[in-house]
């Protein structure tokens, strides 16, 4: 079992966010970077307990500069055997995506793995474009996968349940929680994580698509309107007449 | 040259967020001087009714091998009927389906994608700007979709669905999808439809409670005041994790982001992996008996006290609005 493990450099979820360059780039001065938690907790992890039951690898792939090779290594601490980082430049899906499409396709992969979405740009995209681009089944919002005898079965997660699947032969699948537990890199893993393989691959030419115009910041909350305990018709009251929403 | 919406169905029939997608769509027409196209897979809905949220059109695909959701094949029809419509953009609801169709169908296309798009777009000077959530909704981003194909999915609740007395004309499509061998099967489906109440993406009104509860056996009043409400339940993070509620109740970062008009937030305390699920929510209110809680910051109305208390005294209160109201 051959499993790729796509993970992506995300600002720490406290990370106070700003813009630089008028409000046009990402503001990272300062800011902690870690593994995409999906992409870590679930796809990782999971990706880890399937090879340690059965046998296999578990190869992680990124695309980005060498800023990257720090989250690699934590990911590679955690457990994965080997890694390729993409030596490229670009938040864009469909660009993260072909990259990694265009690297798996030579590699025989049964499984590729991402998390649910990025938890910095919400977009839900990578899975979904790596496998139209493979040509393979995608599963998306998984929180469940078990592999047997060349078949692999997951539960998704559908809108009030879920819907239970089955693929043979090479697919990409979205995980989320429910998939696994998170896992702390001990020093052993640590250690060794600094002489385990990262090859880097020079990236292929790709089309933008889109170009992001400008970031905002939300407008500044109202202050919190405080009702009195003992006077819980005014809440309604507010709701129907001020806030109209009921 | 149109727009082409996916309409996605629940035992035949179309979604709110899908008829939210259509009466978007129809904008995005309107904007683009061209009519909506929907593109609806084995109902046996009266589908010229959907010409009441916007579409003139629908193409009606009957396909064996669409019965269950298989991105994959799905994705190809939807490409077919674009092109047969000549559509220069196609439409998704940003649900678990949408989500899987609308990435496929921007890679298969070359077509930019903006996913979970909460404004129209902005043709100024022959651009196409959406706006959607980032960082977990901690800032908007405003993106250029550069090709000249654009596919985008809507977030659900974002666009409050406009009928009108207008009926669409209906035409059937036939997709080949004879080229491709899927290897995907759909065992089983499970939806626990509490009947009459939208599933949590799609909820307008949403009632969640999390730790201050104590306990799942206390979970009747909750209930009671969505009931009165016609809200949808949800809950907090370790609410789900021990068990007290199903997963799919589970609304924050590691669960699902919803974005309803009001958002009524029982004993959570409010931790910013909870708020980025919820912090989109047009309404908030907070009860719980910590002053200092945190969610109190990220509300419009809170109120200091105990839900043991507070819950009874609010639901009457429903009661009696309902009641002056009929």
């Amino acid at each position: 079992m051959k499993i790729l493990v796509c993970i992506s450099k995300v600002p720490d979820t406290t990370t106070k966010i700003s813009f630089v360059e008028n409000d046009t780039k990402f503001n990272e001065d300062k800011v902690q970077f870690i593994v995409n938690p999906y992409d870590e907790w679930y796809a990782l992890v999971r990706a880890l307990e399937i090879t340690e039951k059965s046998g296999g690898t578990v190869t992680i792939i990124n695309v980005g500069s060498a800023d990257n090779d720090q989250i690699i290594r934590k990911a590679l601490a955690i457990g994965a055997n080997d890694s390729v980082r993409i030596d490229g430049n670009s938040n864009e899906s469909f660009y993260v995506a072909s990259q990694i499409a265009e690297y798996a396709k030579t590699q025989g992969y049964d499984i590729v793995m991402t998390g649910k979405e990025t938890i910095d740009y919400n977009g839900a995209e990578v899975g979904g474009m790596i496998a139209e681009l493979m040509g393979v089944p995608y599963v998306s919002h998984a929180s469940t996968l078990d592999v047997e005898g060349g078949k692999a079965t997951m539960k998704r997660n559908i809108e009030g349940g879920y819907e239970t699947v089955e693929v043979t032969g090479t697919f990409v699948v979205s995980c989320q929680k429910g998939m696994a537990e998170a896992r702390i890199p001990n020093m052993r893993g640590i250690m060794a994580a600094r002489t385990k393989p990262l090859t880097v691959v020079a990236p292929v030419n790709v089309a933008q698509l889109t170009s992001i115009k400008v970031f905002t910041l939300p407008p500044a909350k109202a202050a919190v309107k405080m009702i009195s305990p003992d006077n819980v018709a005014e809440l309604v009251n507010l709701l129907h007449t001020e806030a109209k929403v009921i | 040259m149109s727009v082409l919406i996916y309409a996605d169905t629940i035992n035949g029939k179309v979604k709110k967020s899908s008829l939210e997608a259509i009466h978007y769509g129809s904008k995005v027409a309107s904007l683009l001087g061209t009519n909506a196209v929907a593109l609806v897979v084995n109902s046996s809905d009266n589908l010229a009714e959907l010409g009441k949220y916007g579409a003139a059109k629908v193409l009606k695909v009957t396909n064996d091998k669409l019965n269950s959701f298989d991105p994959q094949l799905l994705t190809a029809a939807i490409a077919q009927a674009a092109n047969s419509a000549g559509a220069k953009v196609v439409v998704f609801a940003h649900d678990s389906t949408g989500k899987s169709l609308a990435s496929r169908l921007s890679a298969r296309s070359k077509a930019g994608l903006v996913s979970g798009a909460t404004s129209l777009p902005n043709i100024d000077g022959g651009n196409f700007i959406l706006r959607k959530n980032v960082f977990s909704g901690k800032a908007y981003a405003d993106i250029n979709i550069l090709t000249d194909e654009k596919v985008i999915s809507l977030m659900p609740n974002s666009f409050p669905v406009v009928a009108t007395d207008a009926s669409a004309e209906v035409a059937d499509f036939s997709a080949d999808l004879s080229g491709i061998t899927s290897t995907l099967v759909v065992k089983e489906v499970n939806r626990a439809s509490a009947s009459g109440v939208a599933p949590l993406p799609e909820a307008e009104l949403v009632v969640s409670a999390g730790r201050g509860m104590k306990g799942p056996e206390n979970w009747g009043m909750i209930e009671d005041l969505a009931n009165v409400l016609g809200a949808t339940t949800a809950c907090s993070r370790p609410v789900a994790d021990i068990g007290w509620r199903p997963h799919h109740e589970h609304v924050g970062q590691t669960g699902i982001a919803i974005r309803p008009n009001l958002y009524i937030a029982i004993g959570i305390s409010g931790a910013i992996q909870h708020l980025a699920g919820v912090n989109q929510s047009k309404v908030i209110v907070v009860i719980n008996k910590d002053p200092e809680a945190p969610f109190f910051k990220a509300a419009d109305y809170g109120i200091v006290g105990d839900a043991f208390e507070i819950v009874p005294k609010l639901i009457e209160a429903f009661k009696t609005l309902k009641a002056s109201n009929n």
